[in-house]
């Protein structure tokens, strides 16, 4: 048996969550290998050769793979498939992207966003914005499946699989890439981070969360996060927003500063070790899934507390 | 241009999901149903098309019970031209969705399909994609601005880091992501008006696709609850607090 995962990178660097995603594809077993295709990433498939249990790379470079967009992936995947038994790639916009044009192709049901492997067809998953759980048993003959990030260890390194180049379909496709605004930061990715400041409406601008949230994210080296509230009144980008519909993340430590805790944000964040949480109002939700809870107002507090580290 | 949208009726987002104790699912007995959220933005979407001129006509199609009418309805109220029900009181994963869909495409030959993301019952993120693989369509996910012009559509999608902008060799897939738009209250004439628009009444059998089920619920459970901790007196105990769990 054997599992195909894709790696998910900027060409430059791969993402955590490929790590991820090998545990998640070992613990269901078989070979495993990883699909690289990019353009010019021969270090992140020498990187991807590098994680412990992956029996070898598929390589696959050109223009049209640059930014992995569906249409050429799907391309590439699909007969890639008639050897492996299962695709695994992690639910990130790529995978969340890429993966279900492969699996209608395959004729496949595909499993999103799995947080349990329970046997050879047998997946855990969240619905319902992760207010229920369901065990789910695949008829499908292949598996595809996206992993979340946050429910799998990353697989180590030290491994030195061979890297193998597979021709990849030039198209021409019908979808093209035009430009990218991505948020350049020192600090470290979202759904990566060990630790993670988040702010809410209560911050009250752009200007005052820029003034609390970094110096405090800059003192613990941790990315920072935002509400959707906060994010939709435009105190913070799109890309903070943690919650069902933005960003799922687990970190070692969470700090909510001025967030009510809606249920949205909850199911994003609620899987943290150590959750703090900072508001004025002493009846916020946020209360009841926080290890350490501070009631005070957060323009005296947050400065405080940036000090105090 | 002609634009099909397709809608779910889900649980309503406000409703706080019950799993049922026999752990078959969750409760779906008399509980607010609404269109799916995603969905909505979609209609709102394509609506706004038909406003500025660039769509032509909106045509609305729901596969589910009965009572998917009333979100059809409610697309209508909201600007719709028409709408289709394929009529089932089976649950229809969402590759079964897109096949089914791909024949309304065959039919009505639309030149974009505008689906929400996810629906915000089993929060899959499939069918949009699937139907556009389906097609041999090129898509344009987790939009936050769409803009057709001359046969090309330019979409800005929500991606990990922020955001990208493709070009989509029409016809295209779209799927809606939250702040693309702010979808509109239907006003109470409006409402009126769309109980006189046409929805045709269709079945699964109509379309000869296999949408039989590919996935068996083993069980659907409670998530495990986290505790709520204690509360702290100050920003120094939180510190203390924070050295001693080796958090900071």
């Amino acid at each position: 048996m054997a599992v195909l995962v894709i790696a998910d990178h900027d060409n430059a660097a791969l993402s955590d969550a490929t790590a991820k995603t090998v545990t998640a594809a070992k613990t269901f077993g078989g070979d495993v290998d990883v699909l690289v295709a990019g353009k010019g990433a021969g270090d992140v498939a020498a990187a991807a050769a590098g994680i412990d249990g992956v029996r070898k790379v598929l390589h696959a470079d050109g223009d049209a793979y640059e930014k992995q967009l569906a249409e050429a992936m799907e391309a590439l995947i699909v007969p890639l498939m008639d050897g492996y038994d299962a695709l695994f790639a992690p639910a990130t916009t790529m995978g969340k992207n890429v993966t279900p044009r492969i699996a209608a192709k395959l004729d496949v049901m595909q499993l999103s966003d799995i947080i349990g492997i329970e046997g050879q067809d047998t997946f855990v998953r969240p619905i319902y914005a992760g207010n229920a759980i369901m065990t789910v048993k695949s008829a499908d003959a292949k598996k595809v499946v996206t992993v979340r990030g946050t429910a799998f260890d990353a697989a180590g390194t030290g491994g030195s699989a061979a890297v193998e180049t597979v021709d990849a379909p030039v198209g021409p496709f019908k979808s093209a890439f035009v430009s990218e605004e991505i948020v350049e930061s020192d600090r470290p990715e979202l759904t990566a981070a060990k630790r993670i400041v988040s702010g809410g409406r209560a911050l009250g601008s752009a200007e005052e969360f820029e003034r609390l949230m970094n110096p405090l994210a800059d003192k613990l080296g941790a990315a920072v996060g935002a509400s959707r509230a906060a994010v939709d009144a435009g105190y913070a980008p799109n890309d903070y927003q943690v919650g069902q519909t933005g960003k799922i993340v687990a970190p070692e430590l969470y700090i909510a500063v001025g967030i009510s805790g809606a249920i949205q944000h909850l199911a994003g964040m609620k899987d943290s070790k150590i959750i703090v949480a900072i508001n004025k109002d002493e009846e916020a939700p946020i209360f009841q899934v926080a290890d350490y809870g501070l009631v005070a107002d957060l323009f005296n507090a947050v400065p405080e507390l940036t000090d105090a580290l | 241009m002609k634009v099909l949208v397709p809608v779910k009726r889900v649980i309503d987002y406000n409703v706080k999901v019950r799993v049922k104790s026999d752990q078959t699912g969750v409760d779906l007995a008399n509980v607010k149903m609404s269109m799916n959220p995603f969905d909505e933005i979609s209609v709102e979407e394509a609506v706004r098309m038909k406003e500025a001129g660039a769509a032509t006509e909106v045509v609305a199609v729901s596969i589910g019970p009965q009572q998917a009418q009333e979100t059809i309805r409610t697309a209508l109220a909201m600007g719709a031209d028409r709408g289709i029900l394929i009529k089932t009181d089976d649950d229809v994963e969402p590759l079964g969705v897109a096949k089914l869909l791909a024949k309304v495409v065959e039919e009505e030959s639309p030149d974009m399909v505008i689906l929400g993301k996810q629906a915000i019952d089993d929060d899959s993120n499939q069918t949009g994609q699937m139907l556009g693989a389906l097609l041999g369509w090129p898509q344009g996910t987790f939009a936050s601005e769409v803009k057709a012009e001359g046969g090309k559509v330019n979409v800005t999608r929500e991606v990990d880091g922020g955001l990208q902008t493709v070009a989509l060799d029409g016809p295209a897939i779209v799927t809606t992501d939250l702040r693309l738009n702010e979808p509109r209250y239907a006003s109470l004439p409006n409402i009126m008006k769309a109980k006189k628009k046409p929805i045709d009444m269709k079945e699964p059998g109509d379309y000869g696709v296999d949408i039989s089920p590919r996935l068996t619920v083993v069980k659907v459970t409670e998530p495990p609850v986290r505790e709520a901790g204690e509360k702290v007196e100050d920003v120094a105990t939180l510190v203390e607090k924070l050295k001693s769990a080796g958090a900071v």
